[in-house]
């Protein structure tokens, strides 16, 4: 056990004991020539020896199990002391968006310019008037939307009325959503806003950017009682038309996922688009 | 000991680049290239990310059962990960919103367990957030330059400003369309490993 291997760098000649011999039986190379063998598995296997096997069933087991509790607990941990900042977070922007859609972007005070700017978190009725929402500020307008609860802001900018309708869908790889602002007359498009949570950067990520945005301000949402606001292809865009607008370069997908959204939503909406009359607080 | 230190930053920025010399990132370099701006973040998260993910990996490294270990070394990236993502939507809402796409890029990315694998479980600490910094900034590196040429030929912008004048367009001239697709980081990818195997002979294949 204790024998160490010594090779002759001369001539290979390999000798087996404590130490080097002063001279090399083989070739008499003096005993500077020799060098020591260190063979590698045994010094790996060496250090495992002294402290637990690591690679023992039980070992293995139990690091694993301890490990997914230190890490659950872990993540426990930090969502719960987060959650209030970021549902805060996550109103505030929702704030902030259904703002943008008004035109009214980056806001610093967001919180305060809302509960300037919006006058009511309104729900349609069937008959298309609108009925103050009761319950908290809502944060999912899709849920709510499948839930039927169809909230319209109404907003006032310069002494004139806004709508506000909060919309959803699908784009490409995933969800997107916006807000689209009309006139009091409830055709005319005043703004829109639309976000994504995983369109391509640069393709349909742009229906995100004001490029594309801008483009719906002035065009018409409702004819004869069909919605009839459109998003057709890059360059098919009739521009006499009230109706049609341009999509995005390259992310036909998204912009007609835009498309099928807003005449998904606001085919829900006709009644209060068409109504002759929305109540007469709003 | 710090010269091998220095070695481990500095040999992934250019010899031992993760992009250019191990093919690894290749398919998260595709994806957020299309502009400069995602580029840059996606290039400091995945720094900061591999950089302590090496050292918590290097810090259990003896203790870290063999069968087990890149189930190990994916749980400890995807916890941190979700540390960071949860800690960024508490503090920095906006940032975390721009992110939200490549946080789950972040965990697959392949440099992440490439690094655990060959460095962190072999060295210690210190080496190994030197290691990951540098691995780090070399795939940041190679990212920023992909998305530099891509955004300024696909879109004529920089970070979002206009950079081409309009002159230009008037002129006749167009965007790039194909600089916007994604094979074209492949082709511009190509290109930079193309100069890079020039310039380090020794790399070279027969």
């Amino acid at each position: 056990m204790a024998t160490k291997k010594f090779k002759c760098k001369v001539c290979g000649y390999v000798h087996e004991g404590d130490k080097a011999p002063e001279k090399c039986p083989m070739c008499q190379a003096p005993q500077s020539e020799f060098e020591e063998i260190v063979e590698a598995g045994a010094e790996a296997a060496a250090p495992a020896k002294k402290g637990l096997n690591t690679n023992s069933n039980v070992y293995t087991i139990v690091y694993a199990a301890v490990m997914v509790i230190i890490v659950a607990f872990l993540l426990v941990f930090v969502s719960q002391t987060l959650k209030d900042r970021q549902t805060a977070n996550v109103i505030n922007d929702t704030k902030q968006q259904i703002l943008s859609a008004l035109n009214l972007r980056d806001q610093a005070d967001v919180a305060s310019t809302y509960s300037k700017v919006i006058k009511a978190d309104a729900l349609m009725q069937a008959n298309g008037s609108l009925q103050d929402y009761k319950g908290d500020f809502n944060t999912s307008y899709k849920s709510e939307f499948d839930k039927g609860n169809l909230h319209v802001f109404v907003a006032e900018i310069d002494g004139q009325k806004k709508y506000v309708i909060p919309m959803n869908g699908l784009g490409l790889w995933g969800t997107i959503w916006g807000y689209i602002a009309l006139n009091e007359d409830r055709n005319t498009v005043y703004g829109v806003y639309f976000s994504h949570s995983s369109e391509t950067p640069g393709l349909g990520g742009e229906i995100a950017g004001l490029k594309f945005q801008n483009r719906f301000p002035g065009k018409n949402v409702v004819n004869g009682g069909n919605v009839a606001l459109k998003v057709v292809k890059f360059g098919k865009a009739d521009q006499s038309s009230k109706y049609e607008i341009d999509g995005v370069t390259g992310a036909t997908i998204t912009s007609t996922g835009v498309n099928a959204m807003i005449n998904k939503v606001l085919s829900a909406y006709v009644p209060f688009l068409t109504a002759a009359n929305v109540g007469s607080n709003y | 000991m710090a010269n091998k230190n220095n070695e481990a930053f500095k040999q992934p920025l250019w010899v031992n680049n993760p992009v250019l010399v191990q093919i690894l990132g290749i398919c998260s370099a595709l994806a957020v290239t299309a502009q400069l701006k995602p580029a840059i973040v996606m290039g400091l998260s995945v720094t900061i990310i591999v950089a302590m993910s090496n050292v918590i990996i290097s810090l259990l490294r003896n203790t870290i059962p063999n069968r087990i270990r890149i189930i190990i070394q994916l749980v400890v990236v995807a916890a941190l990960v979700t540390v960071v993502s949860e800690i960024l939507k508490a503090f920095a809402y906006d940032v975390s919103v721009q992110l939200s796409v490549y946080i789950g890029l972040i965990i697959t990315n392949c440099i992440l367990m490439g690094r655990l694998e060959a460095f962190a479980m072999q060295n210690g600490p210190w080496a190994s957030f030197l290691d990951g910094i540098g691995n780090g900034l070399g795939y940041a590196a190679i990212l920023v330059v992909v998305a530099f040429v891509r955004e300024l030929f696909g879109s004529g912008t920089l970070f979002g400003f206009q950079v081409i004048p309009q002159a230009c367009y008037e002129a006749g001239y167009l965007n790039n369309g194909l600089m916007i697709m994604p094979p074209m980081a492949l082709i511009l990818a190509g290109c930079i490993i193309w100069y890079h195997r020039a310039k380090n002979k020794d790399l070279q294949e027969n």
